[in-house]
């Protein structure tokens, strides 16, 4: 099993409605989040380009977060999803060092805090609350190994992208573009 | 034209505008740390060579500072950590892809390393101590018996002390003014060099401290060539590398890193200690106060400015 999201940046408005309900479920303390909207404007009037994608963690299979920590509280759990021990985690800041992305923050209970796909919630079937909420739909999620998960099927319809492949992480939140 | 912006307002505290997550603490740790690998391994080599005499404020007299270095290293290093009461989970895991771990570890080997071999040379200090107890007579004998052994360990473990300091920050590929494995050599050149310079403090033996400026005059000219090796590195790699050495090429690190790190850390009491070679008089304590500050500096403008560099996307 490998997780995998996918947002449409096509479809992604940037409501922000994401954000809100990843904060709301996940309990993130004010003045933090674990996913973000960014809004790429290229080229100059008139001839411009947008591009709004909803960023957050990517679950990197090689993930740099998971290899720098020097307790095992970052670790692959069970899908390849990326996350975050409390009871282990010393709060040094290395995997935060080590995220090309910033996907993580230091909590201001001490230990360090990221997405973690809602495991809470798709343990028991259901979409993280980011997919849930998006009222375009823009965000697909699934198991890359099945090949009839949401993901799966728009990967393999539309083009994409992924954020600095380049850094060698291997990401799995793709950019349908 | 190509413009970002985070359209939800992302402003995780100590992650954004830029990464800042380590401040004093670390810089302060990887000086202090550097430096007691430098003293400890220029100690168990002049031993294990046989130098002990010519060498004897080497050898038993600045590996004193040795303990007292590593024990404030740890405690910013405690400091830093931001879930503390959970230290110890560091001594109950092995990640050996984590060189953070390495660290760990390695101070767990060398930090009681530095205090037996310091209390095997107490009596170089305070000539009439007793350690009251028969027990400790005993394993002070011991140590005794298998000081080179002792001393291989100091030698091994301060190289690994000092090389992982830099190796720490060049592990992190998301940071590319740290992603480069210079600055493995070039923190234990400089940890060296300010393990040379606290014996230049310390020795008033003419013959020894000319030595030790030599010594110093040699692994400045290795720093220098590691530095400029490290910016022909950055400059004929990627983009984001071009970007990071141009912090240090015109940007906003330009003057605090020529200056502080280079010229008053490196080529001013390199140029000094040539002419106390050459039989000027130089006040004894600038050129390795000079050094021990360019040491400093180097470790709090690289781990600085490798936070605020980054990749463009």
């Amino acid at each position: 099993m490998r997780y995998a999201m996918a947002v449409d940046t096509k479809k992604c408005v940037g409501c922000s409605d994401c954000v809100v309900a990843c904060q709301t479920e996940n309990n993130v303390p004010i003045g933090f989040c674990r996913d973000w909207v960014v809004e790429t404007m290229a080229g100059s009037y008139p001839q411009l380009e947008i591009e709004i994608r909803s960023e957050r963690c990517n679950h990197c299979a090689n993930a740099p977060c998971v290899r720098c920590c020097p307790t095992g509280a970052s670790h692959f759990d069970t899908g390849g999803i990326i996350l975050v021990k409390q009871n282990k985690c010393i709060g040094c800041g290395a995997c935060i060092a080590s995220c090309p992305y910033d996907a993580r923050y230091p909590h201001p209970d001490g230990y360090v805090d990221k997405c973690t796909f809602c495991v809470q919630r798709i343990r028991n079937g259901m979409p993280p609350a980011c997919a849930a909420v998006c009222p375009t739909k823009c965000i697909y999620f699934g198991d890359l190994d099945d090949p009839n998960s949401d993901v799966s099927l728009v990967l393999k319809k539309r083009k994409f992208k992924t954020l600095i492949p380049e850094a060698g992480t291997d990401p799995k939140l793709y950019f349908l573009i | 034209m190509k413009e970002e912006l985070f359209v939800s307002g992302r402003i995780n505290h100590l992650v954004d505008p830029y990464l800042n997550i380590w401040h004093w603490q670390i810089p302060l740790y990887l000086f202090l740390g550097g430096m007691a690998a430098g003293i400890l391994c220029i100690a168990a080599l002049y031993y294990l060579r046989g130098r002990e005499k010519d060498y004897y404020t080497a050898v038993r007299i600045t590996p004193f500072l040795a303990p007292i270095l590593l024990v404030l290293g740890l405690v910013a290093l405690f400091i830093d950590l931001r879930h503390k009461l959970y230290f110890w989970k560091l001594y109950t895991n092995i990640r050996l892809q984590s060189p953070m771990s390495w660290g760990a570890w390695t101070l767990m080997v060398i930090t009681p390393v530095s205090f037996i071999w310091s209390a095997l040379h107490i009596r170089d200090i305070f000539p009439r101590w007793d350690w009251k107890y028969k027990w400790i007579y005993e394993i002070e004998k011991f140590f005794n018996k298998y000081k080179r052994a002792l001393a291989w360990v100091m030698l091994i473990y301060g190289i690994i002390l000092g090389i992982y300091t830099g190796i720490l920050l060049s592990a992190f590929n998301a940071r590319p003014l740290w992603n480069t494995s210079i600055l493995g050599p070039l923190f234990l050149a400089s940890g060296l060099s300010a393990g040379a310079a606290a014996t230049l403090l310390l020795s008033k033996n003419p013959a020894e401290r000319k030595q030790f400026a030599r010594i110093d005059l040699v692994i400045i000219g290795i720093e220098l060539f590691l530095i400029i090796h490290m910016f022909m590195g950055y400059l004929a790699s990627t983009q984001v590398q071009i970007e990071a050495a141009r912090m240090f090429l015109g940007g906003d690190f330009t003057m605090s890193f020529w200056i502080f790190a280079v010229i008053l850390g490196l080529l001013v009491p390199a140029l000094l200690e040539i002419l106390e070679l050459g039989k000027v008089h130089i006040p004894a304590v600038v050129p390795p106060v000079l050094v021990l500050f360019g040491s400093l500096m180097l470790r709090f403008i690289i781990v600085h400015a490798g936070q605020v560099s980054r990749w463009l996307y």
